[in-house]
């Protein structure tokens, strides 16, 4: 029988100490150096030029191939990627991590542009299920409808759909903007934490159901409230607010935003005595 | 018996600084309840407050506002100021050479800068995970 304690092979991790070392818990004592101000990228992505474009054509590419392709171009400096014929197929331009100006000239499948980190895309067609799922920066462009899921589990970045969404918009959010200039579907900020979310049209029936906190800013008429889902006074900041975000999402012009209906949580799930003592010690 | 009673005002005395015990704030009022953070998650950026250092971030990065930096905010770890890492998963705190302002708005700029600093930082913790695990 073979000695598997002597043969198994030592990975890079494992070498790197990283399967040995103390956990110590969550609070990192050590910070940034300052000399290291002027870095606008992460380690290992690429630091692309806007004005160098090109154009792409992944009419007979899979989804690894076209995605492999991109990473590939960014590599070599552009910075601006026009897909063509992307024919709906799913899972297109997803995990982009620095900033990048990415055109789809159709409609994308599922899970499109998903956990992107920085790029503006616009998409010149529909988007399927879960479009921009885990996002966490950037700005998406969406110009005709989407379906379900449309930026579930979204952190941070704004995501703007100028047609209807479907139901679950926003499930999970934990940050950022999701923008609709059309109407959304049941469910919609269901077990949202955080971030605001815009629906110029109507929302159909559990509008925040189980939302934690965040807001949701609502045009039109509202199907049924979700449980902990609570109607709150627009304030100045709000509509301040408002009226920038929706020039951001060149939607919504000459939308009198004092009219909307905001929602937040009712707080009845808040348990923060329990779950966070040492949040409530004394103030610095 | 006299005694004892004094000893429980003291006490009552030492936790009226604690949260909860202070003056509500607007929102604790409308919902009713305290709320458990010592900051305002909710408080929208005040744009006349951008640092430099941001402006030039978002110039670089082409968008029109702070994008997902709109949500960041000076918090509090062990009682002490500590911006959330989102990448890192943890609360990264800020060195006491550091003056903060008082003002909030000012703060949540502040831990804006040093957390983009932090997370471009080639000595970012991710980097060490990065270099282990990268596969593509």
């Amino acid at each position: 029988m073979a000695n598997l304690k002597t043969s198994a092979k030592k990975t890079k991790a494992q070498s790197m100490g990283m399967h040995t070392e103390v956990l110590t818990g969550k609070t990192q004592q050590k910070f940034f150096n300052p000399d290291e101000a002027e870095n606008f990228f992460y380690w290992g992505t690429h630091d692309v030029d806007f004005n160098k474009r090109t154009e792409l054509d992944v009419k007979d590419m899979d989804c690894k191939m076209a995605n492999d392709k991109i990473d590939r171009l960014m590599s070599e400096g552009y910075g601006t990627i026009v897909i063509k014929n992307p024919q709906g197929k799913h899972s297109l331009g997803v995990g982009i991590l620095n900033k990048l100006n990415l055109i789809f000239e159709g409609s994308l499948g599922y899970f499109g542009v998903g956990s992107i980190d920085g790029p503006i895309v616009k998409v010149n067609g529909r988007v399927g299920w879960s479009c921009a799922e885990n996002m966490m920066a950037g700005k998406v462009i969406v110009e005709k409808n989407a379906g379900s899921c449309f930026g579930a589990a979204i952190r941070g970045g704004d995501l703007i759909c100028k047609g209807s969404v479907g139901a679950r918009t926003g499930i999970d959010q934990k940050g950022g903007s999701i923008i609709v200039g059309g109407d959304a579907g049941a469910f919609t900020g269901f077990m949202m934490q955080r971030g605001r979310i815009v629906v110029l049209g109507d929302v159909g029936i559990n509008l925040g159901d189980s939302m934690y906190d965040g807001t949701i800013y609502v045009g039109g008429k509202i199907g049924s409230f979700g449980s902990d889902a609570v109607e709150a006074p627009m304030e100045k900041n709000d509509i301040d607010w408002l009226n920038r975000k929706l020039s951001v999402a060149e939607i919504g012009n000459n939308f009198d935003v004092s009219k909307m209906t905001k929602v937040v949580a009712g707080k009845k799930l808040w348990n923060y005595d329990a779950l966070e003592p040492t949040e409530k010690k004394g103030a610095i | 018996m006299a005694k004892k009673k004094k000893n429980k005002k003291k006490k009552l005395k030492q936790s009226k600084g604690q949260l909860g015990k202070k003056k509500e704030t607007a929102r604790e009022k409308m919902i009713g309840q305290t709320i458990g953070y010592r900051y305002d998650v909710n408080l929208l950026p005040d744009y006349k407050k951008l640092t430099p250092f941001l402006k030039k971030y978002i110039e670089h990065m082409g968008w029109d506002d702070l994008n997902w930096l709109e949500d960041v905010h000076m918090g509090y770890e062990e009682n002490r100021p500590a911006v959330f890492d989102r990448n890192a998963n943890g609360w990264v705190t800020i060195p006491k050479k550091i003056k903060l302002p008082d003002n909030q708005q000012d703060r949540d700029m502040i831990a804006r800068e040093l957390l983009v600093k932090f997370q471009m930082s080639p000595n970012h913790p991710l980097v060490d995970l990065k270099k282990a695990y990268l596969k593509f």
